[in-house]
């Protein structure tokens, strides 16, 4: 019916336009977010067709991702003017944590490598 | 060479453990304590027996008080004296220490209280035994001596044997047992000895030694200097301050005048003197003027001296001088020690652990010493023949001795005791003792030298035979041997002396003819030797039964011993089996064997031992299989029966299968004890394994190459999806700060952050973690100062932004 179609195309529609006011800073982290998490799903995919050898090295790929994408998210919800919570939290503050922890992550992952 | 150290047979604490200790030593195993069991093995001064008696006590004693170790016994001069060196230890103790045969004994000792000190064992000298001790075996000096000497006495290529005492020694030897002492080597000897004696470093000692090999072998002595020896060896004399400086240069001149020279010695008066004035009361000699302690050794050095100085000076030496030595000789060989049979020797107490020479070095010296001083003393020297009978007895009974050394002293003495002018012993020895009765063999007699040489005529009679608890046999009297002179043998015939087989002490006696002869030749008392008669002894009335346990049927089977007939029975367990058989000598008598054992065994090689009892004539063993199932482990089937009966007298023992028995036994129930584990084939135990080759894990299998690079590429189609979505969304470098010292720290900022990437990338390559950790915190430093100035830059152009 043209009807469902329809409100779905509607509800996209509306929905893209609410994005489209969001301020450029959190549109930049959920790009990261939606990069970080393709790149996870490509691994696995790998992992699916070939099987999972090196477990160490098939984890630490994914998990980095899935890592960096959380920490992220962490970012972007204090970075968000919106968030009454984290109203007194500089941004620069929540962006040195995001590099701090993103640091510590990787090398926990390249150690794990392998 | 055979060892000759007695072990202890046993060791039994009588009474309290501390107490008193009994020790039976018997190395041979043949029942009698021997005169080579006293010896000393690893010529450390003690005998080696001792050594075992020292093992015991410092074990029992560790046992008691710890703490004590090797180093905890020493030995004193003395052999028989040793000394505990332990902290404060209080216990008191009697030891006896007896050898089958002899008897030691200790007095009792106790331990000083609160000092540490060195604790003394003493051991009193063995008493003459009440026991009479079997005689050891003697036997003359023969062939087996020669050529034990050509395996002892190795010369090196230059014909020397070591050093230049060694080397005298090896020659002496070879020239007193005939050795061929020609040949190229010995040319060699010559010269180097010819070298020593013109060299002006050598000592005395070593002179003495290279005139003496100078001698031996007989070396041209046209380009030796003897003019200037003889200077030297008499300067020597004059300045001696010792004995064995005397011994030797007075030695030196001796064997000079010997090989034809003239050699004067002036004031021979006071030479005699001065090795007099180093005696002591009791017989003994000091090494010289300043020491303390006296020795037995030094005393036959002194002697032997003493008969230079009298040799080298003719007629000039005052012969109450020479009385005077007679003197001092006769108490000297009071203290001439003993052992049961009559052997003689001497040995030193109270010396230092370093001068001690053992008892076969100082008996060595002393014969040496008194066979020469005799030579030269125009008086017979009181000593009984029956003493230098004793002392050939102990050179004789050493048999053929281990070391070069040893060898030197036993040939030396020997050789000195064969033409002595005291009296020359004369040896009793059997070439044979064991005689078959069956056989007829003689009982043969030999008297000979030390050395095998011809011995005047003589008689020898056997004056009692006696069984091995000392009774006599009272059948035999008394018989003179006859002699047959071809062979130089005294023989009897054992036939018609009706003597039974057995262990027998023989005694015998030997008497010179001539009546002066025994002033000359020494030939002992009663010479006792054991000897062995054996024969043949008959197995009779041997039979074999199966009964049943009330002793109602019997069914009995014969057997015959010299047949390999083997007879089989069956029995089960409520019957009795008996063997029975009779054993008697060649002259009728009831035999009692030293062994008679039955063994039974079954299939699965489980053996069970039985001995026969003896009653009256007959030996009886009586199998009750009801008492014996549990000691069968309860298995049934088919047992070997075999018997052994032997004896050293008995010149058939045998071992034969008998037959086999069929066991029913009944079934063994729960607790039964297993019968013991047989031995297995050590090679499939303890041999070598089968070999295990290890299989490695199989590698994982990988994908193919290209599908991991593909998919690699894939991974990085995401980065270039958000690099053209940041593009897209209109991301910019505007708040990237202008000024140059924020701009400179921006800069720095990403490249810090680029630069602990770089790291990571590193890390994963090639460097290991702790070269990461040391750079990141470097890094890591140095990024968060430069951030935290970048960022606050930022938040602070932020909030003037916000506020303006």
């Amino acid at each position: 019916m043209a009807k469902p179609t329809n409100d779905a195309q509607l509800l996209i529609q509306s929905l893209r336009k609410a994005y489209a006011a969001t301020p450029t800073n959190l549109k930049i982290i959920d790009l990261y977010v939606v990069y970080a998490v393709a790149t996870a799903l490509i691994q696995v995919g790998y992992m699916a067709i070939v099987g999972s050898f090196p477990f160490n090295s098939f984890l630490s790929g994914v998990l980095s991702c899935v890592g960096t994408a959380v920490l992220a998210v962490c970012l972007r919800i204090q970075v968000n003017k919106d968030n009454k919570e984290f109203k007194d939290l500089p941004p620069e503050r929540a962006f040195a944590d995001f590099i701090l922890c993103n640091l510590v992550l990787h090398l926990v992952i390249m150690n794990f490598l392998g | 060479m055979q060892a000759r150290c007695a072990r202890l047979k046993t060791i039994r604490l009588l009474g309290d453990p501390v107490d008193d200790y009994e020790f039976e030593a018997d190395a041979d195993q043949d029942d009698s304590s021997d005169v080579e069991e006293f010896y000393d093995d690893d010529e450390d001064g003690i005998p080696c027996f001792y050594d075992d008696v020292v093992e015991h006590i410092l074990a029992v004693y560790n046992e008691y008080f710890g703490g004590m170790d090797d180093d905890d016994i020493r030995s004193g001069g003395d052999p028989k004296e040793f000394s505990l060196i332990s902290g404060e230890r209080r216990f008191k103790s009697t030891l006896h220490f007896q050898i089958k045969g002899s008897i030691w004994s200790s007095e009792p000792w106790t331990i000083p209280m609160a000092k540490p000190l060195v604790l003394h064992l003493l051991l009193l000298l063995i008493c003459g035994s009440a026991l009479l001790s079997s005689g050891s075996v003697i036997h003359p000096i023969s062939d087996a001596h020669r050529s034990a000497a050509t395996e002892l006495f190795v010369p090196a290529a230059d014909g020397s044997f070591g050093s230049l005492e060694e080397t005298f020694e090896a020659l002496r030897a070879f020239q007193i047992l005939g050795v061929d002492r020609t040949g190229a080597k010995f040319e060699g000897t010559c010269k180097t000895v010819s070298e020593k004696l013109s060299s002006p470093t050598s000592t005395t000692k070593d002179l003495y030694h290279a005139l003496k090999i100078t001698g031996i072998l007989g070396c041209r002595t046209e380009s030796i200097e003897f003019d200037g020896i003889t200077s030297r060896l008499q300067a020597a004399v004059k300045d001696a301050s010792s004995l064995l400086e005397l011994y030797y240069s007075l030695g030196g001149l001796l064997s000079v005048k010997e090989q034809g020279k003239d050699v004067i010695l002036s004031d021979a008066d006071g030479t005699f003197q001065a090795i007099k004035a180093l005696s002591q009361s009791d017989g003994r000699w000091r090494y010289d003027k300043d020491s303390t302690g006296s020795s037995t050794f030094a005393a036959g050095i002194a002697l032997e001296a003493l008969a230079s100085v009298v040799s080298l000076a003719g007629s000039d030496i005052d012969q109450s001088k020479i009385a005077v030595v007679r003197k001092d000789i006769t108490k000297l060989f009071d203290r001439i020690k003993r052992y049961g049979d009559g052997t003689l020797y001497f040995d030193e107490k109270n010396v230092d652990p370093d001068q001690y020479k053992g008892p076969l070095a100082t008996s060595a010296s002393i014969t040496s010493g008194v066979t020469a001083f005799a030579a030269v003393s125009s008086e017979k020297l009181n000593i009984g023949g029956e003493k230098i009978l004793g002392l050939a007895k102990f050179f004789l009974s050493i048999g053929i001795p281990g070391t070069a050394k040893d060898f030197f002293y036993q040939i030396n003495s020997l050789a000195s005791l064969e033409n002595n002018r005291i009296s020359i012993p004369l040896v009793l020895s059997l070439p044979a003792t064991v005689l078959s009765l069956t056989s007829k063999d003689q009982l043969k007699v030999e008297v000979t030298t030390v050395f095998g040489s011809r011995a005047p005529p003589l008689a020898v009679s056997l004056l009692k035979v006696l069984t091995p608890d000392s009774k006599e046999v009272t059948s035999f009297e008394k018989k003179e041997l006859e002699y047959d002179p071809e062979n130089r043998i005294h023989f009897l015939d054992l036939s018609p002396l009706k003597i039974d087989v057995g262990k027998y002490s023989l005694i015998f006696k030997v008497s010179v003819n001539d009546p002066e002869g025994s002033d000359i030749y020494a030939t002992g008392d009663q010479i006792i030797v054991t000897a062995f008669f054996t024969g043949f002894i008959k197995v009779d009335k041997a039979e074999i039964a199966v009964s049943d346990s009330d002793a109602t049927s019997e069914s009995v089977q014969k057997l015959d011993l010299s047949k390999d007939s083997l007879i089989s029975l069956s029995a089960n367990h409520l019957q009795k089996m008996r063997l029975s058989l009779q054993l008697t000598t060649p002259l009728g008598h009831s035999f009692k064997p030293h062994q008679m054992v039955v063994k039974l065994r079954h299939e699965s090689k489980v053996e069970h031992l039985f001995v026969p009892e003896t009653s009256s004539r007959q030996y009886k063993l009586v199998l009750n299989f009801l008492g014996l199932v549990e000691k069968f482990y309860y298995l049934s089937g088919r047992y070997e029966i075999e018997l052994a009966v032997g004896d050293a007298v008995m010149e058939n023992s045998f071992l034969r299968s008998i037959g086999s028995i069929e066991l029913d036994l009944p079934e063994a129930p729960e607790k039964a004890a297993k019968p013991p584990a047989q031995p297995v084939d050590p090679l499939s135990r303890f041999g070598p394994k089968e070999e295990i080759s290890h299989i490695f894990r199989a590698p994982e299998k990988r994908p193919p190459q290209e599908l991991s690079l593909g998919f690699m590429g894939l991974t990085l189609l995401p980065l270039l999806a958000f690099l053209i979505g940041l593009l897209r969304i209109g991301v910019n470098f505007k708040g990237f700060p202008t000024s140059a010292v924020p701009a400179m720290f921006a800069t720095l900022f990403h490249g810090g952050i680029g630069a602990v990437l770089l790291l990571y990338v590193l890390f994963w390559l090639k460097l290991d973690l702790f070269t990461t950790l040391k750079a990141l915190g470097f890094l890591g430093v140095f990024l968060l100062f430069v951030g935290h100035r970048t960022l606050s830059y930022l938040a602070s152009t932020s909030v003037k932004q916000k506020t303006a």
